[in-house]
């Protein structure tokens, strides 16, 4: 399996200026790429078009040489930075797993996730606590590519370590293509195979 | 006692005015036609103990008159306000979910409809719909939902942009899923609150055009029958006639707009954690 952006270029509006241009990517099944680059670089939309969720005015982004699926579930997960935006309000934690799929109390801890959080509401959860649920969501769905994009940002250096472990013993299970942004060099090192610098567009040894 | 929070107070409160509202609903109904048929040798006597808001110039009991009327103006006000609201809903989740075009029309249509003064539209609608209940009905049910609508086109355009509604279609949900689970209750608090301050238009219409003479027919028991046929008898000191029924139309009014104002604080995010 392969995840390639290919000669993709995006932009907003007609009116704005490019936010991409001509961008080649592409990333392998059991790969991890670390995504660099100061704000505004469009870091978080090119999260947004490799997971489909917005669509390339020129270029194609191609998972196994086929565009990505516009319905079912979408093998390209996308886990948002900002969980408490990415979960329903109004939904009892339960609920928001259950919408990925079936899951097992097993698989919960494993998450870091207590059973007694299933019946809060996501305003009764910290955000840490939070992206754990996005992290599980995502996995549960069956996914072949994972898009992170600043997911551990809000979280203290140990959940941090944990969430990364799980997310790298299932990315082995599974064998899972990922792509990691972050600011953070140390954290890609530490997580990732090989790295990209969206600034300049070149690859970047870690 | 422990003091109750100001979430709870509300809570209570709303539910004793709901209370009150069934209960001078279900008064008003179970009162006998024969209970107001009247006699001429009561005609247009003062409040008395007997009568206690008085008589009209046919004899008839102006209190259980205005008990009838005042569930007449719950039943007509809540159905064609309950009407009115979901059209409210159905209309602005298609403008907000369908086609451009759609959305175009339908904002159209709001905007006819409510450049046109709604007393009128309700007239003319409600007359050309043969008059009566039927009419009342049609004719308020079909001019109140327009700024409901525009809120709740509004509220889905802003719901269907939020992440978890993207998140959603992306583990492979329908946009039928996602509408009823994740848009549908949200909209909750704008329905209710909506409906109740449609059933204070609705009622005062009720009245106002009943009074005009193009609603319900002159032997019902409704407060705008009352206040128009009292209009006669003011000049002859029937005080009471207009009077006594005109506060408690206006009584009734209250009590619903009390109801809607706890309702926004029980549902309001921004007064629900006081």
């Amino acid at each position: 399996m392969k995840l390639e952006a290919k000669k993709v270029s995006f932009r907003y509006d007609r009116k704005r200026p490019w936010v991409l241009e001509n961008l080649e990517l592409s990333v392998n099944e059991g790969e991890r790429l670390a995504l660099l680059a100061p704000s505004g670089y469009g870091k978080t939309t090119l999260a947004m078009l490799l997971a489909g969720y917005l669509r390339p005015q020129e270029g194609e982004i191609l998972l196994d040489g086929k565009p990505l699926p516009q319905k079912g579930v979408c093998p390209v997960q996308l886990i948002y930075q900002h969980p408490e935006k990415a979960i329903n309000p109004r939904w009892r934690l339960r609920k928001v797993l259950e919408e990925a799929g079936a899951f097992s109390e097993e698989t919960l801890s494993s998450f870091g996730i207590e059973p007694d959080w299933l019946s809060r509401f996501p305003r009764e959860l910290s955000g840490g606590e939070l992206q754990r649920f996005c992290v599980a969501r995502a996995l549960l769905s069956g996914p072949k590519f994972l898009i992170c994009d600043e997911i551990s940002a809000m979280l203290d250096t140990v959940t941090q370590a944990q969430l990364w472990r799980r997310i790298l013993e299932e990315g082995e299970r599974q064998p899972l293509g990922m792509i990691v942004i972050t600011h953070n060099l140390f954290l890609a090192k530490q997580v990732c195979t090989r790295g990209y610098d969206l600034e300049k567009g070149e690859s970047i040894e870690l | 006692m422990k003091r109750l929070n100001y979430r709870t107070k509300a809570v209570i409160l709303a539910a004793a005015l709901i209370v009150i509202l069934v209960f001078l609903y279900a008064l008003g109904s179970l009162i006998p036609e024969s209970a107001v048929a009247g006699s001429f040798l009561e005609a247009g006597q003062p409040p008395s103990r007997k009568h206690l808001f008085g008589t009209d110039s046919l004899g008839r009991d102006l209190f259980l008159r205005t008990l009838k009327g005042m569930s007449l103006s719950l039943t007509v006000g809540f159905s064609a306000s309950m009407i009115s609201a979901v059209i409210a809903v159905v209309v602005g989740v298609i403008a907000a979910t369908g086609s451009k075009r759609a959305d175009a029309v339908i904002n159209w249509v709001i905007d006819l409809v409510m450049s046109v003064p709604h007393t009128i539209l309700v007239i003319l609608i409600s007359f050309a719909m043969g008059r009566g209940l039927k009419g009342l009905l049609i004719g308020i049910a079909a001019t109140h939902w327009c700024s409901l609508a525009r809120l709740i086109r509004g509220e889905v355009l802003q719901l269907r942009s939020q992440q978890y509604a993207a998140v959603s279609r992306k583990l492979g949900k329908s946009s039928g899923w996602i509408l009823i689970h994740h848009l549908l209750p949200h909209l909750l608090p704008q329905f209710l609150i909506g409906l109740i301050l449609m059933l204070l238009h609705a009622i005062l219409h009720e009245a106002a055009i009943s009074f005009l003479g193009f609603g319900l027919p002159p032997e019902q028991s409704a407060i705008g029958i009352i206040l128009s046929e009292s209009m006669r008898y003011l000049s002859a000191g029937m005080w009471w006639s207009a009077m006594l029924p005109g506060l408690s139309l206006v009584l009734i009014v209250l009590l619903v707009d009390r109801l809607g104002e706890r309702l926004r604080t029980v549902l309001d995010p921004y007064s629900a954690q006081e």
